[in-house]
This record gives structure tokens, C-alpha cells and sequence, in this order.
């Protein structure tokens, strides 16, 4: 009797469990996306404006400690902090005051810095449409299967963003960009975070399926930045994107905390501003989607018991050196400054003359045929 | 079998008389393969595979690449052991099998844009020059056609731990084993120069010289500042420079040494290093018999009972030896319509004099007038014994000045010459136009007498700061020095104006053109005033009666 209920007691949390491995092998595959990618741009130029390079190395290394690698990331950087003159402690950028945390790390690989930041460069990125022999750390290779990650900061408006002080990208561009993408099959499923002032003006104008987007304030509203330290002298972080890196200090790779977690991040007690976000574009319910589908690169393990048998090892073939029999001429190193060869080093180009007796004949056959034509009594009238 | 490959590594420390240190890293890998010949190379093991192939690409003989910030200060800290200007220089030789060079060159630096996280991309044939006699191959060759040549700066370029990290990674070791691990980027990047640098050549692999092997030469120079960690004691160790001790040679490495200079004090009165050695090296270098304390960190009793090693270097003042060349370089005049660059070499040799080679290379928005043009020695004038001077296309490509001038003996040879700024498209401006526009450090090659005899045998077993640039004969040595990049304003336009512009004109057209129009076509009319009450109610009733109204 007792080994009875015992064995059914066994049965059921068998099946509970087996049950509890399905769901999570369904959820596993539920998002439907493979590889990760990530854009993260600051668009702002010079030294007061240390807390938006600060905003975007925090989230690069939010993405970087989630698992994505920098392969998969495009990082933008408008100017340089971490090596400016005015920073006393180079090679850093800090997040939080009195030094705690240095984002800028020792393993950072800045993909387009300085001038390169611009409109046209950041557009090209997204719609693949870049000259031939950009190398590959410049360009998102992203497929029809790629989650990507979109975070711009920096100082904007109602409907812009400002690049580098000098030009600006309407929210209809981006839009029209991410329709290309869409059309280009370019993503499964994007989301965009923005971080400037009146930043939910430029999502308001996506039309493409799949997108998600947050914003740090509303249209109307600025975005405020958090703090400053007193010895570095500027402010080092967004209010948004500070409560933003504190939230995702908290997430690791196995997290499943979900896209409303992340709406909820700074509310307005703590940001001033009110941030905003927009899912009706987003085909699955954003409390499915994972933190973790957009900021870190979960790969896919199917373990299988079978066994696999290997082909014969790869035998390296012999190279054989030809030994060409042929006299080798004997190298040597070349002289560093021949000062008479220079000296009298041939000039390049030298000025076209015609050659010689060219004009003499030109003329004797201009004066014959003129003789010619009118005879000779003309002569003495000439000479 | 598979071809040999080698790797070194060495570190040079020097105190320098100011009180600063400096020390250069050098990592070498020689690799006895031929990138040319039919079959792609496609196993790798100590050279990096990315910059394999960058080589056979592109058909690359030599390329040289180097990422500085901050300025060699020659008076006060002597002659460095590798030259470099501060921002990015790349100059490139092609093999003679290239056809097109410029298209070849501009892929080039795409992709080594990529490979260095760095704006290379930005070199094109507005800042790209081909010289005409400096930048002779340094590694073997018996053809120098200079239409192979390619050579640009930029020197605006920053350089920060993003172009560190990609270069720590061609490492063989990378940064976990061996000397790397001292290149930590908060020590490396707060000190007053630091320049990092990848030297590829053919080299010849025996005394003989029929085969060639690649050699691949990472190097890297800083200046610790004094000041800089707080305290002013003349007192140095690796735990205070770069904050990490030494535990292990890479395991890579064929030979692993640290190099210090004892030169000025051989018997330690001075001087003081610790923990102490008995291995000494003498070397000629720069012109100069020096000698060098030696720590080999393939020997495990280098590292002690502690397992690691932290050089302790004590020293009290030191004098330096006067450098023998030195340049400078500054604008003259006023306003942003004209100036005048001015070049100063010094020759501080008592008797000797010597040959160099001046190039330069301006932007075309300098338009530079060649014919005021004046070199001057002692106040006479120095008619230089070679000139090549290229004119600049606007937008096209820069001014390219060579010029080979003897200088006398101690003395100081002043180069000027006049230029007009030219006002460019508003499109063409950075998004900082104030900051002023560089102009690209003056390279200086000379052959400068030496103090003692140099070693002309270049296969014997030098250490590798000393075996860089090749020695042809025993009286001089070559050398490269790098005068300060300029930094010139340009005649900028208000940005900021155009909505207030657009007002302000809009305003003056109105009311100038509305004003005009008025006058010309307004007509005017007579109109009787209006009746008062009682009299529109009499007209009332006059209508209504059928009377006319008054």
C-alpha cells in the first residue's frame, strides 16, 4: 500500500517535471530569433557632454557582460573622452561618482569615432549599403533571424536628433531606414531605446512590424542628467540611462526577466522626466519577450545523446619546397639616404618642347603655299 | 615541413635626465615564408593571421603603421630609439606587381581601419603623398621605384585603448603572458608620450642572404612623467610604471630579456637597480656605445623565490648627451588671410657636418607661395643640393616639398616659406571648425655622425633596438626626427547665424520691397464721411417715400 502511493507520489512529480522540461524547451524556442546584434551611437561632441559617451559604454558593457561580442557590435562614438586632455584619469570613463565604475574597461573596440559619427554613415550601417572595402567590424551583418539592439543618446528635440553639433536625423528618416531594413530583411525583431530630450518624438513616426522602442522623455519634456563628480567636473550619466545600467547590472545570461521589467525602469519620481515606449508595432506580447532576446546573446544548446562518428583525421600534406636550382641573387638591405644619387636623380617630368626644327619647317611650308596660290612677283613685297 | 617561425620579446629601460623614464617594448616575429608565391599561406601559428593576409592582398613589400599621442620632446629627453610623429602615420611599399596603386592603397587603409579600430579611412589623396627620395625601404630589396611608395598622417588622430586592445590581441601571447602584461591602458595612456607602432619587412634570414624571411616588429615607447604619480623622488619600478609585476616569459618567446641603461654610471655609485644582476650587454645604439643591464626571464631564477620580478631603479641626477639633430616647426604671422611656416634644424655637432632630408607635406587649403622660399645657415643663404616639389591640386592632393640641405656645423638652418589660407566649401568644415585644421609633422632623414664605431654586420645577434635601421658604414647612423604638427586656423563662418541670417533679411526685403510696391501701385479714392444717426434715419424714411436721400 505504501510503496503503492510511494510509486504514484514518483509518477506524478515525473510527469510534473517532464511537463516543467517541455515548457521551458517551448519557451526556449519561442522567440525565433538565432544571433544578436547591437548599434549603440553618441552623437555628441566635446567635452561637456562626457555623460553621453558615459551612456553608451555603460550599455556596451551591459551587452558585452550578457554575452554579445564585439563582432556583433557597431559602436559609435562621436568624440573621445577616455584620452582627452581634460580627463584626469585617462583611459577611463566613469558611470557613477567618486570613481566606482569605469565603464570604459581595458577591452574596448570603438568601431566609428570622431568625424565618422554622421548621419549618412550611421544610415548606411543600418541599411547595409556600405562601399566595398569597408572591413567587417563596420558593417551590421545582420539576417532575417538577428535581434538587434538600437541606442542612441545625445542631445535632441521635437522630431531630430543632433549629430555632432552640425546636422540632424529627422524621426521620418529613421523610420524610412528601418522600413528598408524590414523590407531588406534585415531584422526579426528590433528594439530602440533613446535617450536624449523629447525622445519619444522619434519613435512616433515607425511604421515597420516588429519594432519595439522606449524613450527617456516625452514630447515636451527633457531628459536630465544624474550627477556630477566634482573632480572629473561634468556630469557622467543620463538619469534614464543611469536607472537603465543599475537594472541591468542585475541581469545575467539565464535571467528571465521580461520587457515590462523594463518599461518600469525610472519612473518619473526618479527621472523627472517621463519615459516613455511604444508595442503596438511588436507582433508578440512584450511580457514574453526576454530581457535577455535583446541585450545578451543566448546561444541555443540542444544536447543529444547519439553518437557522431568522425571521418579519418586530417593529414597535413607534405610541402615540398621546390629547391629551384637557379642562381639566386644575393639581397641586401637598401641605402637609407644615397645623398649622391639623389643629387642627381633624373627629374620626373620634364616641359614638352616640339621637336627640334619643327617651327622652321612649319613656317617654309606656310610661306610655299602661299607663294604657291599667288606666284612669285609677292616675293619683293616681303622682303 | 612547415616553415620556422621565431618570436622575441625586449624591453629597453631608460632614465632619462629630466627625471621621466622611458621604456620601449619590442616584440618580434620572423616567419620564413614567402606571402608572393603561388600557394596562399593558410596556417598560421605565431603571425597573425589578419596581417597575413593584409599582405598578400594587397601585395604589400613594407608597411609601417604608428599610433602616437603626445610630442618626443628631443632637448630634454635625447634621441628615441623608434621615431614617430604624433597622430597616425602609414607609409607603405607595394611589390613591383601592383597596377594600380592608389586604388590598392585606398582598400588598404579601409581595412586596416578595421583592424586598428582607427579613422584610417580618412587617408585619402588629399592627405597621401609619394615621396621622392625619403623613406627608402627598410627592409631588403635591390628595386626602389619610388611610384610604390605611399606615405600619409593624420594628426588628428586619437589614439586611446581602443587602438591598444586590437594590438595587443596580434600578440602572439596577447596580454596574458610574458611582457605584455605590463600594458595596462590607465598606466600607459596618463604619461606624456605614448606611441605604439607595427613595423612589417622583408629581412634576410642568414648571413648569406639569398632567402628572406618577414619580419614582423610590434613596438612600443612611453614616457612616464615624474610628476605624475605625486611624488618627485628620482626613483622607479615596474609596480609604479605600469602597476603589475612580471611573473613568466611567454612561453612563445625564444628570448625574453629586460634591458636597463647603466651607461652613465657603470659602477652603481649613482645608480642603483634592483633586484641586482650580474648580466651586462653593451650595444651601439644611435651612435652611441651604451651599456645595458640584462634580465632574461626565460631563466626561472630571474623571478626569485617571490615568483616575480619588480625592478626597483634609483638614480640621482644624470647628465644627458647633447642630441645631435633636433627640429622645430611654428607658424609666423597674423590674421587668417597669410603666414609663414618656419623650420628649424639644429646642428649641434662641434665640427661635423651632415646631410638631411627635408620633406614636407602641407594641405592644399595652405596655399604655399615656393617662390619666397628661403633656407638660410648662419645667415647666409643654403642653396639646397636637391629639391622635389609638387604643387597641390585643390581638393585634389596636398604640396609636397623635398629638399636635401647640408648643414654646417653647429649652427641652426631656418626654412620659410609663405602660404594664404584659403576659404573652403561650408560642407567641408569638421563639426569643430574653431579648434583649426593640423598640418602633418615635417620628417627629417639624416645621416648623422656617430660617436663611436657602429656595427655594419647585420646578422650578428643584436638585441633588437639596436638592429632596426639598417647600417651601411661605420661613421654614421641613420635617423629620422619628427617636428611638432601645426595646428592653423582657418577663416571659419559663423555656423550659428543662418536662422537669425534668414530673419533679418527676410525683414528687410518686406518692409524695403513691401514699402516700393506700395507706393507704385496704391491708388487713392475720395470717400464721404459717414451721415450721423438722425440723418441715416431720415434717409430711411426718404427711401421708403420713394425721395432721394440728402
Amino acid at each position: 500500500m505504501k510503496i503503492l502511493t510511494l510509486l504514484s507520489l514518483l509518477a506524478t512529480h515525473l510527469s510534473a517535471s517532464s511537463v516543467n522540461i517541455e515548457e521551458n524547451a517551448g519557451q526556449f524556442f519561442s522567440s525565433g530569433h538565432t544571433n544578436n546584434w547591437a548599434v549603440l551611437v553618441c552623437t555628441s561632441r566635446f567635452w561637456f557632454n562626457y555623460r553621453h559617451v558615459a551612456n553608451t559604454l555603460s550599455v556596451y558593457r551591459s551587452v558585452k557582460r550578457l554575452g554579445i561580442p564585439d563582432s556583433h557590435i557597431v559602436l559609435m562614438l562621436a568624440d573621445d573622452m577616455a584620452c582627452n586632455h581634460r580627463n584626469p584619469k585617462p583611459a577611463t570613463v566613469f558611470s557613477h561618482k567618486n570613481m566606482e565604475l569605469n565603464v570604459y574597461g581595458d577591452d574596448v573596440e570603438v568601431d566609428y569615432r570622431g568625424y565618422e559619427v554622421t548621419v549618412e554613415n550611421f544610415l548606411r550601417v543600418l541599411t547595409g549599403r556600405l562601399p566595398p572595402s569597408t572591413p567587417r567590424s563596420k558593417r551590421l551583418l545582420s539576417d532575417d533571424r538577428s535581434n538587434i539592439l538600437i541606442y542612441l543618446t545625445g542631445h535632441g528635440g521635437n522630431g531630430f536628433l543632433k549629430f555632432q553639433d552640425s546636422e540632424e536625423i529627422s524621426n521620418v528618416e529613421l523610420a524610412d531606414a528601418f522600413e528598408q531594413m524590414w523590407q531588406k530583411r534585415r531584422y526579426n525583431e528590433l528594439l530602440f531605446i533613446i535617450d536624449t530630450c523629447q525622445g519619444a518624438s522619434m519613435y512616433e513616426r515607425f511604421y515597420s512590424p516588429n519594432l519595439m522602442a522606449l524613450a527617456s522623455s516625452q514630447v515636451g519634456e527633457d531628459s536630465l542628467s544624474h550627477q556630477p563628480d566634482l573632480a572629473i567636473g561634468v556630469h557622467l550619466m543620463d538619469r534614464y540611462t543611469f536607472y537603465l545600467l543599475e537594472f541591468l547590472e542585475d541581469i545575467h545570461p539565464s535571467s528571465k526577466a521580461n520587457m515590462n521589467d523594463l518599461f518600469k525602469v525610472c519612473p518619473k519620481s526618479q527621472c523627472v522626466s517621463t519615459p516613455g515606449h511604444r508595442t503596438d508595432l511588436f507582433l508578440r506580447d512584450p511580457g514574453s519577450a526576454l530581457i535577455t532576446d535583446f541585450f545578451g546573446s543566448v546561444r541555443k544548446v540542444e544536447i543529444t545523446m547519439e553518437t557522431i562518428n568522425l571521418t579519418e583525421p586530417i593529414q597535413q600534406v607534405e610541402q615540398n619546397f621546390v629547391n629551384e636550382e637557379r642562381q639566386k641573387e644575393t639581397y641586401s638591405y637598401v641605402d637609407q639616404l644615397p645623398v649622391s644619387e639623389i643629387i642627381h636623380q633624373k627629374p620626373k617630368q620634364k616641359d614638352w618642347h616640339p621637336p627640334d626644327g619643327f617651327i622652321l619647317g612649319l613656317w617654309t611650308l606656310i610661306l610655299l603655299v602661299f607663294f604657291k596660290t599667288y606666284g612669285m612677283k609677292h616675293l619683293k613685297h616681303i622682303f | 615541413g612547415c616553415p620556422k617561425d621565431d618570436f622575441q620579446e625586449e624591453l629597453v629601460i631608460r632614465p632619462l635626465h629630466s627625471g621621466d623614464i622611458y621604456a620601449s617594448f619590442q616584440f618580434r616575429t620572423l616567419w620564413e615564408t614567402d606571402f608572393m608565391r603561388g600557394n596562399k599561406v593558410s596556417h598560421y601559428r605565431l603571425f597573425p593571421k589578419s596581417l597575413g593576409q593584409v599582405i598578400s592582398k594587397f601585395s604589400v613589400r613594407e608597411l609601417h603603421i604608428s599610433f602616437t599621442q603626445g610630442y618626443w620632446r628631443t632637448m630634454q629627453w635625447g634621441q628615441p630609439f623608434l621615431p614617430s610623429p604624433p597622430g597616425a602615420e602609414l607609409w607603405v611599399w607595394f611589390q613591383d606587381s601592383v597596377t594600380d596603386v592608389d586604388g590598392t592603397w585606398k582598400e588598404l587603409t579601409n581595412v586596416l581601419s578595421g583592424i586598428f579600430c582607427a579613422s584610417l579611412n580618412f587617408i585619402d589623396s588629399t592627405n597621401t603623398v609619394q615621396p621622392s627620395a625619403s623613406f627608402k625601404p627598410l627592409g631588403i630589396g635591390n628595386v626602389t621605384d619610388h611610384r610604390f611608395l605611399r606615405y600619409a598622417t593624420l594628426p588628428r588622430e586619437i589614439v586611446c585603448t581602443e587602438n591598444l586592445t586590437p594590438w595587443k590581441k596580434l600578440l602572439p601571447c596577447g596580454s596574458k603572458a610574458g611582457l605584455a602584461v605590463l600594458l595596462k591602458s590607465e598606466k600607459l595612456f596618463h604619461s606624456s608620450f605614448h606611441s605604439q607602432a607595427v613595423h612589417i619587412r622583408p629581412v634576410c634570414q642568414d648571413w648569406q642572404c639569398k632567402t628572406t624571411s618577414w619580419e614582423l616588429r610590434q613596438t612600443l615607447n612611453v614616457v612616464f612623467d615624474l610628476h605624475t604619480p605625486g611624488q618627485g623622488k628620482l626613483e622607479w619600478s615596474l609596480f609604479k610604471m605600469f602597476s603589475r609585476t612580471l611573473t613568466e616569459a611567454c612561453p612563445l618567446a625564444s628570448s625574453s630579456k629586460i634591458y636597463i641603461d647603466i651607461t652613465d654610471d657603470p659602477q652603481g655609485e649613482q645608480f642603483e637597480v634592483s633586484p641586482a644582476t650580474h648580466l651586462l650587454s653593451q650595444a651601439m645604439v644611435l651612435g652611441d656605445r651604451r651599456t645595458f643591464s640584462v634580465y632574461d626571464l626565460t631563466q626561472q631564477i630571474t623571478f626569485g623565490t617571490v615568483r616575480s620580478l619588480n625592478l626597483l631603479i634609483r638614480w640621482k641626477s644624470r647628465d644627458m648627451l647633447r642630441p645631435l639633430l633636433h627640429a622645430e616647426r611654428y607658424v609666423a604671422g597674423y590674421g587668417l588671410q597669410t603666414g609663414e611656416i618656419h623650420t628649424l634644424m639644429y646642428n649641434n655637432h662641434p665640427y661635423r657636418s651632415f646631410p638631411v632630408l627635408l620633406l614636407d607635406s602641407v594641405p592644399w587649403y595652405l596655399r604655399l607661395y615656393i617662390h619666397t622660399l628661403t633656407v638660410t645657415s648662419k645667415g647666409k643663404d643654403n642653396k639646397p643640393s636637391y629639391i622635389h616639389y609638387q604643387p597641390s591640386k585643390d581638393r585634389v592632393r596636398p604640396h609636397l616639398l623635398e629638399m636635401l640641405v647640408q648643414l654646417p656645423p653647429n649652427s641652426v638652418t631656418e626654412v620659410t616659406v609663405q602660404f594664404e589660407r584659403a576659404l573652403l566649401k561650408w560642407t567641408e568644415y569638421t563639426p569643430d571648425p574653431n579648434h583649426g585644421f593640423y598640418v602633418g609633422s615635417s620628417v627629417i632623414s639624416s645621416l648623422v655622425p656617430s660617436i663611436v664605431a657602429m656595427d655594419t654586420n647585420s646578422t650578428r645577434e643584436q638585441p633588437l633596438f639596436s638592429s632596426f635601421f639598417p647600417c651601411k658604414e661605420e661613421s654614421s647612423y641613420f635617423m629620422r626626427v619628427y617636428t611638432e604638427p601645426l595646428l592653423v586656423n582657418l577663416p571659419t563662418p559663423d555656423f550659428s547665424m543662418p536662422y537669425n541670417v534668414i530673419c533679418l533679411t527676410c525683414t528687410v526685403v518686406a518692409v524695403g520691397y513691401g514699402s516700393l510696391y506700395n507706393l507704385l501701385t496704391r491708388s487713392f479714392q475720395i470717400e464721404e464721411p459717414s451721415p450721423g444717426l438722425a440723418k441715416r434715419i431720415a434717409n430711411i424714411i426718404r427711401k421708403m417715400r420713394g425721395v432721394p436721400p440728402l
